[in-house]
């Protein structure tokens, strides 16, 4: 099992493997909406989605955007494993005040963290298993076993984990993308690696 | 009551705004242009939100769902809803 890639969003900035893709010194929405149009995403649900989902549409696409086998990943054996602190806070107060004039349906809908997971799925057919843990910081320990366990079982032979978070308007995503399959590149699946990668600072 | 092209202006910078559709323009949006699927490209969930608009710019309740898919069926067809159960 080989981490083959990993993206980081965090601070003003969009990093894949170690280099930094796009950097502005917007803020919240305004950065996730800059960093949309500077990476070409071109999704067109992007702009009815909430922040995590945003956050989560650019952090998957620069993570697959080099990507020219991703049809011949079999959906079943492709899922995604993610975990955050607050869970979708935002959206869930967002949706609490606009509730007080008229219950938006738009924004109950991402009302669960899961969402981002969904929204991911649908873009890019993934039909595995997945899931969404809570935690109070990102436990690589965790995140290791539980996706390791998935594909030993061969449940997954690829699945996109990590952590990604929106509170105060403040997006962060660290995606790494796991293969089953041997690679020349990248990094040994391990709690260690997982980690290391979501430490390291590329400054502001 | 404004009359029917005024209406459909202010009825396409409203779904944009309520339907969160940055990307697009009022007149990116053609009149008869289908709402749903292509055209447009709407789905349930923004079904539900053209319901939620209807109730609260213009105090106007569906009486069923399956009326939707008539009313709903593009900016002039609407319109058209609205200018009728207004005058009512």
């Amino acid at each position: 099992m080989q981490i083959t890639s990993a993206v980081i969003v965090r601070e003003g900035s969009v990093v894949k493997d170690a280099s930094v893709v796009f950097r502005s010194t917007e803020t919240g929405s305004a950065f996730l909406n800059a960093a949309y149009e500077a990476l070409e995403v071109l999704y067109p649900r992007f702009y009815k989605m909430d922040l995590l989902s945003k956050t989560g549409t650019i952090a998957a696409d620069v993570l697959l955007k080099q990507r020219t086998d991703l049809e011949q990943w079999r959906p079943e054996d492709t899922g995604m494993v993610l975990s955050n602190r607050n869970a979708s806070i935002e959206a869930d107060v967002q949706y609490l005040e606009a509730s007080k004039a008229y219950p938006s349906p738009a924004l109950f809908v991402y009302t669960l963290p899961n969402i981002v997971i969904g929204e991911i799925s649908i873009r890019y057919k993934f039909k595995g298993e997945n899931a969404f843990f809570i935690s109070e910081t990102f436990d690589a320990d965790w995140m290791h076993w539980y996706v390791a366990d998935l594909m030993q079982r061969n449940l997954l032979k690829v699945c996109i984990c990590g952590w990604i978070d929106v509170v105060d308007e403040r997006p962060e995503a660290c995606l790494f993308l796991v293969e089953q399959a041997p690679s020349a590149t990248g990094h040994h699946f391990t709690a260690e690696n997982l980690r290391s990668i979501y430490n390291k600072d590329y400054g502001k | 009551m404004e009359n029917k092209q005024e209406l459909i202006q202010r009825l396409k910078e409203q779904i944009i705004k309520q339907l969160k559709l940055e990307d697009k323009k009022p007149e990116d949006i053609g009149d008869h242009d289908p709402l749903f699927v292509e055209g447009l490209g709407l789905d349930s969930i923004d079904a539900l939100e053209l319901i939620v608009l209807l109730q609260q710019e213009y105090n106007i309740k569906l009486k069923n769902a399956e009326e939707g898919q008539d009313v709903f069926r593009s900016i002039d067809t609407m319109a058209d809803y609205i200018l009728e159960h207004s005058a009512s």
